[in-house]
């Protein structure tokens, strides 16, 4: 079928900020979305708050719409733009939520615009767990069984059916209270008593459960003639219990014979059929009884979701671009697959290879959360690897996580007792793993480990060959010949891995294996098994001996890219590499890509002239350098992860390019940034180092109190705390941090008070270009990713503007920068210190740009290969387009028992944008693209609870609040201090000061906001209650008495109505 | 040349393509035509598929041997091919119907394997050169000689090897008030199955029975079976159909795969032999009368000529009614005025997807018609 020509202008929602569950998967497959519908000649509309993503680059759609996600901000779009058409399904849960919202509310019939990808219904029907389980039973599709029960003779009969072990779920009960799993009579006797006494209408569900049976996906593809393919399958290696975003999954499925395969193909069909999804790509989860191979349908995705982001990487077919043509008319046969050119899309891939991802977790950052792992999402990232064999892809996959894992094996638990090694193999957890691995390694029969983990003994018998390898690599050395050292590394041991078994350094260990003649491969993913020729350069390294990749031709640079998302580092690098990857292919260079995270645009084969698919450490990154023998390496974009290499490429004879190694690394010693400043001029906070408990006591008051304590290396201000005195210094070495030779920790005097500025700039070795100046709303002492930051600084004195340029100019010539840089300052009374100087590409780069209308990442790539920013005509510093605020988004929520308090360590995934003409209206509008209402909340009410040092300042927002009318609520001191002022407020009690407290109030909805700065880390517990109670009542809650402040002003200056206006719109005129 | 003390492997190909693994069943030397299979699982149904006769089967997907062997999954008692390549041989299976582990069957029934091959370098080098003959071995035997070897074996062209594999004599399956007549040429046990669950009595009779044999069977249609070989070379099967065309013109009569082929012969077509056939589950086939496309299983050498206008070379009376996607081949045709067609690819499906199965449907609807 053609492509619909009724169709003119088409509205995609994108997915805003990254958050836990929802992260940058979604540009990629909106970014995929929005070229194939440009591509198709349609006029694209995106609304998206999300400024780090490619999809929302100018030139990504027509009209880019930095918003909200609100149903009021979309119809407003709508009104304005008047598309014909949502394309819902590319955009996560966000978009789709929206999306029938807007349907819901009449909106999109108001307009005319049709849903297309999914209509309505089909949404419905998928979406609603209820119309979905009794759509399935309709049509005889197996699902989990189960029935209610109003007596223990009802719960017997439907255990009758179901078999033990049940679980059982009270009818309208909070959080499974009352509920729980039987696996006898005389527990389910017992249960259906306490369960009927929970319920208050006596009921009880009870289903046959899933928990420990094996997990599969499938990702299906429909089109208008209701052709339908599977792209793929997944298999997950941890059982049902654990959510696939935290699983550890292999592509294709393993353990299911042809026949079981495909009955599950089968039935997907029926699902998707039944449900509706009229064209594009849906994911659909199965749960299969290991012991009977019973296969029940657990739920479905109308959409495009993560596992259709990891099934396009794993199989090369591009499911987001395949799905928008669908959308609009095409069938499967009528798109050709890019990656043969020959054949159509409508066909199934054939892996010839096996595909391993492997989740990143942070729970590091949230002391106090249960890092168990369990139905709901908890990892912040993920690695694939692709490999000939299973040990192949899950070391690659594993190492590729960066954190300091080298492949399945370790020697770091070789203290740990048997006993406590069972036990601790008994919850899933994120190094379960590798515990795994370990027991094997002891030799503990897999029957063993099946029973205690749930994992199918696929996996575990083929860990415990790895296992065997490995101890048997330790005992016998180096291998003879080159066999020997095929096998080895044909099982994925990486020589990090071999070098500490054999006790030699990493280079021995490469040259000894390459003078064995044994360097890899690399094999090309082409969809179909090597039955036809590819056209796209897609490549992984294995150890077979077939090598496809013959080096490219002409003027070459390499870019690494971030590796898995993190906290701290995340879809900001992607986009940095994204847009270095277009401006150098727009000048005539050849890019050749090495990433491993496969929710990221950079590793779509078409952004690349060559992808390879590979973990960033130096061993893989090397041997492609080996290869390829680029004429430049980029490393100044993605992130962390490349820097950490950029030394020992350039020591091995790799050609970094753009600003020196020499140059990041006087900026990231210690020692010779304090004499970069002090021959400049320019003043840093004091500061000193301790290797000892008794030097950091030393360091701490010779600075002075307060202090900032972190570990010498970090990323993100990971493990970063301000001590205030000398008790609190004396608590955090005893638990939080350790001293030691080897981990020194940095001792700084805190500026208290300060406010920090962010500068990003550009810079040629001759020229710095300021891009702009932020300033952050919080005071210095928050993590700079953490704060919310605006655009023109407003508090920022001419005078000290000055400075901050002239002292980045100076910074940049003499590191001599050419690429980007990033500067943080703080000022306090009018002096200026210098926090940190980044040479490379920064976090907020992509905000930036879109602020300022400059695409700085682009210009940095082309002035690293040597061209001019005169010739670049950008020789002025440009001014902002807008007021633009940078909002950061928490995974709090994700994390009960972690408290949500910000600090110098960043704990926030993902950000929003809000721009608009004015301060207050920015600021709202970031904070609503955020999740939060300010308007709304603080005509809710508000409770304060403030620290001492606060009380005075706080008392001002309180007088301005109280001007507003709003209800106004304290705890006793802060009510006295408020009374003072003259400011009435209801008096609150603390937790544990008796009833009614604070957390009843938040419970009660009698408090749109909470404004509450602790005391810190060794807080009393209330204050932690009070938080927990605001986020998980869903009330805002503001720590910091700065952005309480201009919350408060915000709200009472801004003109109230909002207005939508596109970035194209803005870039058209430029504000002051 | 260094001795390994491990057991070792040889693969060589006419050209001199060589490569050394490790034994996975049994010990001894074959040879065969090689070709390479894209399914990811379903191995034990590649196997045991007759229409494999006399061929070294490569398999794409590295790993092999996952679910180990099932009661339920033989397309015939034994396994069929002559030799069998893999990537990784899996040794400690997982599946809640696995009876044994795929080296051990392997071993038991008598089939050389090989494993520890780079399948996708074997795989590009097929592909580039078209199928080739070659030698598989767990002897010591020199590369020169084991490439002589290959050599020395007949090409595929003109080979009838169904008389190979079809039974000696008539055996029924089934239960149904139907009855098929099928000419059994290495008929897929999967087809019996379809059969029967539709309701159909299967007489498999030798592939060459004469017609008026088959004719005195009182049959409700009649089936052709896949199987091994050049279709040209079937000659008594050809001639069957012929004379049933021209005895039983309004009988349903049904082909798959080699079936496909030699209906086509029988009514004057052509079939050449292809570069490297059709051996996997994802070719995507479309059913030119309706733009419906099926995700289909195939395995086969040789194709029926295509004509202008969508017709069969040769037969005006046959009309293309399916297309492979992948390379525009004929995949399936109907007679023009008689319940009469054919698919080059497997409805059955064992291994590969069962979009395909309504061409049974088909079959069996047309047989109930005629009733």
């Amino acid at each position: 079928m053609p492509r619909r020509d009724d169709l003119e202008t088409i509205l995609l929602i994108g997915s805003g900020p990254i958050v836990i569950g929802q992260a940058c998967e979604f540009d990629y497959s909106g970014t995929q979305a929005c070229r194939a519908l440009a591509d198709e000649g349609y006029r694209v509309v995106l609304i998206n708050s999300n400024p780090a993503t490619i999809m929302t680059d100018p030139s990504s759609a027509d009209q880019v719409y930095l918003e909200p996600l609100t149903v009021e901000t979309c119809r407003r779009v709508i009104e304005k733009e008047r598309p014909q058409a949502l394309l819902p399904t590319l955009g996560g849960q966000t978009a789709l939520n929206l999306a029938r919202e807007l349907a819901l509310a009449g909106i999109l019939d108001e307009y005319g615009v049709e849903l297309i990808g999914a209509r309505l219904e089909a949404i419905e029907r998928a979406e609603d767990r209820e119309r979905f389980q009794a759509l399935m039973i309709e049509n005889e599709i197996a699902v989990p069984r189960g029935g209610f029960a109003r007596s223990l003779d009802e719960a017997e009969r439907v255990v009758a059916i179901t078999g033990f072990p049940v679980i059982l779920r009270p009818a309208y009960t909070m959080g499974g209270a009352g509920g729980g799993v039987a696996t006898t009579g005389e527990e389910l006797e017992s249960m259906v008593a306490a369960g009927l006494r929970a319920s208050p209408i006596g009921e009880i569900l009870i289903e046959e459960s899933v928990l420990g049976w094996k997990e599969f996906e499938l990702e299906v593809m429909r089109d208008r003639a209701d052709n339908c393919v599977v792209v793929c399958s997944i298999e997950n290696l941890d059982p049902m219990g654990v959510h696939t975003g935290d699983s550890i999954t292999v592509a294709p499925q393993q353990t299911l014979s042809d026949r079981e395969y495909q009955a599950m193909r089968d039935t997907a069909f029926r699902v998707i059929r039944l449900v509706g999804v009229e064209t594009g790509g849906s994911n659909i989860q199965f749960a299969v009884d290991p012991g009977t191979g019973r296969q029940v349908v657990i739920e479905m995705n109308p959409r495009v979701s993560r596992s259709s982001a990891l099934a396009s990487k794993a199989t090369g077919f591009p499911i987001a671009k395949i799905a928008a043509r669908l959308a609009v008319g095409y069938t499967l046969d009528e798109i050709v697959n890019d990656i043969t050119g020959t054949t159509p899309a409508s066909f199934e891939p054939t892996l010839d290879y096996i595909v391993a991802k492997v989740p990143r977790f942070d729970f590091a950052k949230f002391p106090g959360a249960d890092t168990r792992l369990t139905t709901a999402m908890k990892s912040v990232g993920e690695s694939m690897a692709i490999g000939r064999t299973f040990g192949e892809a899950l070391q690659k996959g594993l190492r590729g996580l960066e954190t300091g894992t080298t492949g399945l094996f370790g020697d770091q638990w070789s203290e740990l007792g048997d006993d406590a090694l069972a036990e601790r193999l008994e919850s899933p957890s994120a190094i379960r793993i590798l515990l795994v691995a370990e027991a094997l390694r002891r030799g503990w029969p897999v029957e063993r480990l099946r029973v205690g983990t749930g994992i199918d003994p696929w996996f575990l018998s083929q860990m415990a060959r790895l296992a065997a390898v490995d101890v048997s690599a330790g005992h016998e050395g180096l291998p003879a010949d080159e066999r020997g050292w095929r096998g080895l590394k044909g099982a994925g041991f990486s020589d990090a891995r071999l070098a500490r078994r054999w006790g030699r350094t990493e280079a021995a260990v490469r040259h000894a294996r390459e003078g064995a003649g044994v360097r890899p491969a690399f094999k090309v993913v082409d969809t179909c098994g090597g039955e036809f020729e590819a056209r796209t350069p897609y490549f992984y390294s294995t150890y077979d001996p077939g090598d496809e990749a013959v080096p490219l031709a002409g003027p070459k640079v390499l870019i690494l890219g971030g590796g898995p998302n993190r906290i701290g580092q995340g879809i900001e690098f992607d986009y940095c590499c994204v847009q270095a990857a277009f401006a150098l292919r727009e000048i005539g260079h050849r890019v050749i890509m090495v990433n491993c995270n496969p929710e990221t645009v950079s590793t779509d084969y078409d952004i690349s002239d060559r992808l390879y698919f590979e973990p960033l450490t130096f061993e893989d990154v090397w041997a492609i350098v080996e290869k390829e023998r680029p004429d430049g390496i980029l490393v100044q974009y993605g992130g962390q992860t490349p820097l950490k290499l950029a030394r020992r490429l350039d020591e091995a004879g790799g050609r970094i390019i753009g600003t020196s190694p020499d140059a990041i690394d006087r900026c990231e010693d210690r020692d010779r940034f304090g004499r970069l400043l002090t021959r400049l001029g320019m003043r840093q906070p004091s500061s000193g180092i301790a290797r000892t408990a008794e030097e950091a006591r030393r360091e701490a008051a010779r600075v002075g109190y307060p202090v900032l304590l972190r570990p010498s290396y970090v990323l993100g201000g990971r493990g970063m705390v301000v001590v205030r005195d000398e008790p609190a210094l004396e608590r955090i070495l005893g638990s939080v941090l350790q001293v030691s030779e080897e981990g020194p920790v940095l001792i700084d005097e805190f500026l208290e008070g300060a406010t920090e500025f962010d500068v990003d700039a550009i810079a040629d070795g001759e020229r710095v270009v300021i891009g702009a100046i932020m300033q952050h709303i919080e005071e210095a002492g928050i993590h700079s990713g953490d704060s919310t930051c605006i655009l023109p600084a407003p508090d920022l004195d001419p005078g000290i503007g000055t400075a901050l340029r002239e002292q980045t100019r100076r910074l940049g010539l003499e590191l001599g920068v050419q690429g980007l840089m990033n500067v943080q300052f703080a000022v306090r009374e009018g002096e200026v210190y210098v926090l940190e100087v980044n040479p490379r590409a920064s976090r907020t780069i992509p905000f930036v740009s879109k602020a300022v209308g400059v695409p700085l990442a682009r210009l940095g790539a082309q002035v690293m290969v040597g061209r001019t920013l005169a010739e670049l005509e950008l020789v002025e510093d440009p001014d902002p387009l807008a007021v633009a605020v940078k909002a950061p988004v928490f995974p709090f929520d994700r994390f009960p028992g972690a408290d949500p308090v910000l600090g110098p360590e960043m704990l926030s995934t993902g950000e929003v944008i809000g721009m608009a003409e004015d301060a207050p209206a920015a600021y709202l509008k970031a904070m609503l693209g955020a999740g939060v209402d300010l308007e709304e909340a603080v005509r809710s009410g508000v409770l304060l609870s403030l620290n001492d040092r606060d009380k005075t300042g706080g008392a001002e927002v309180a007088v301005r609040l109280a001007r507003l009318g709003v209800r106004l609520y304290a705890t006793r001191g802060t009510r006295d201090a408020l009374q003072q002022r003259g400011v009435e407020a209801g008096l609150v009690l603390k937790v544990g000061e008796g009833k009614p407290d604070a957390v009843d109030l938040i419970r009660g909805g009698q408090v749109g906001l909470v404004i509450n700065t602790p005391l810190g880390r060794a807080s009393p517990y209330d204050e932690f209650a009070l938080r927990r109670a605001a986020l998980s009542a869903g009330v805002p809650c503001l720590t910091t008495l700065s952005a309480a402040r201009f919350a408060v002003d915000a709200v009472r200056t801004s003109a109230g109505r909002q207005d939508v206006r596109s970035l194209q719109a803005w870039m058209g005129q430029v504000v002051g | 040349m260094p001795v390994s003390a491990a057991p070792s492997a040889l693969v060589a190909l006419e050209d001199g393509w060589h490569a050394r693994g490790r034994p996975a069943g049994a010990a001894g030397t074959v040879t065969g035509e090689f070709v390479f299979n894209t399914c990811m699982s379903g191995y034990q149904e590649v196997l045991t598929d007759p229409s494999y006769t006399r061929q070294v089967v490569v398999m794409t997907y590295p790993l092999i041997g996952n679910y180990g062997i099932t009661a339920t999954d033989g397309e015939s008692p034994r396994p069929q091919v002559a030799g069998f390549v893999m990537r990784t041989c899996v040794r400690e299976p997982s599946n809640w119907q696995a009876v044994e582990a795929l080296p051990g069957y392997l071993a038991r029934h008598g089939i050389v394997a090989v494993d520890g091959i780079d399948t996708r370098a074997l795989t590009l080098h097929l592909r580039d050169r078209g199928a080739l003959r070659g030698v598989l071995t767990t002897a010591a035997m020199p590369i020169e000689e084991a490439v002589e070897r290959a050599r020395s074996i007949p090409a595929m062209e003109g080979l009838d090897l169904a008389s190979e594999v079809m039974p000696a004599a008539a055996t029924t399956e089934g239960r149904g008030p139907l009855t098929v007549a099928a000419l059994d040429l290495g008929m897929k046990q999967n087809i019996v199955r379809r059969l029967d669950a539709q309701g159909c009595r299967v007489i498999r009779l030798p592939g060459e029975t004469p017609a008026g044999e088959v004719l005195a069977l009182e049959p409700d249609g009649v089936f052709v079976s896949n199987g091994p070989g050049d279709p040209a070379a079937v000659e008594g099967a050809i001639r069957t159909l012929a004379e049933l065309a021209r005895r039983a013109p309004g009988l349903p009569t049904f082909g798959i795969c080699l079936g496909h082929q030699l209906l086509a012969l029988a009514h004057g077509g052509e079939t050449y032999k292809l570069k490297f056939g059709h051996h996997g589950g994802n070719h995507p086939v479309q059913d030119v009368r309706t733009g419906k496309i099926d995700i289909t299983s195939h395995n086969h050498g040789f194709s029926v000529r295509e004509g202008d206008g969508r017709t069969v070379a040769g037969a005006p009376g046959l009309e293309v009614t399916h297309v492979n996607l992948y390379d525009g081949t004929i995949e399936g045709f109907a007679h023009r005025e008689r319940p009469l067609f054919a698919v080059q690819y497997h409805p059955e499906a064992a291994p590969g997807p069962h979009d395909a199965l309504h061409h049974i449907e088909a079959f069996v609807a047309a047989m109930r018609e005629g009733v």
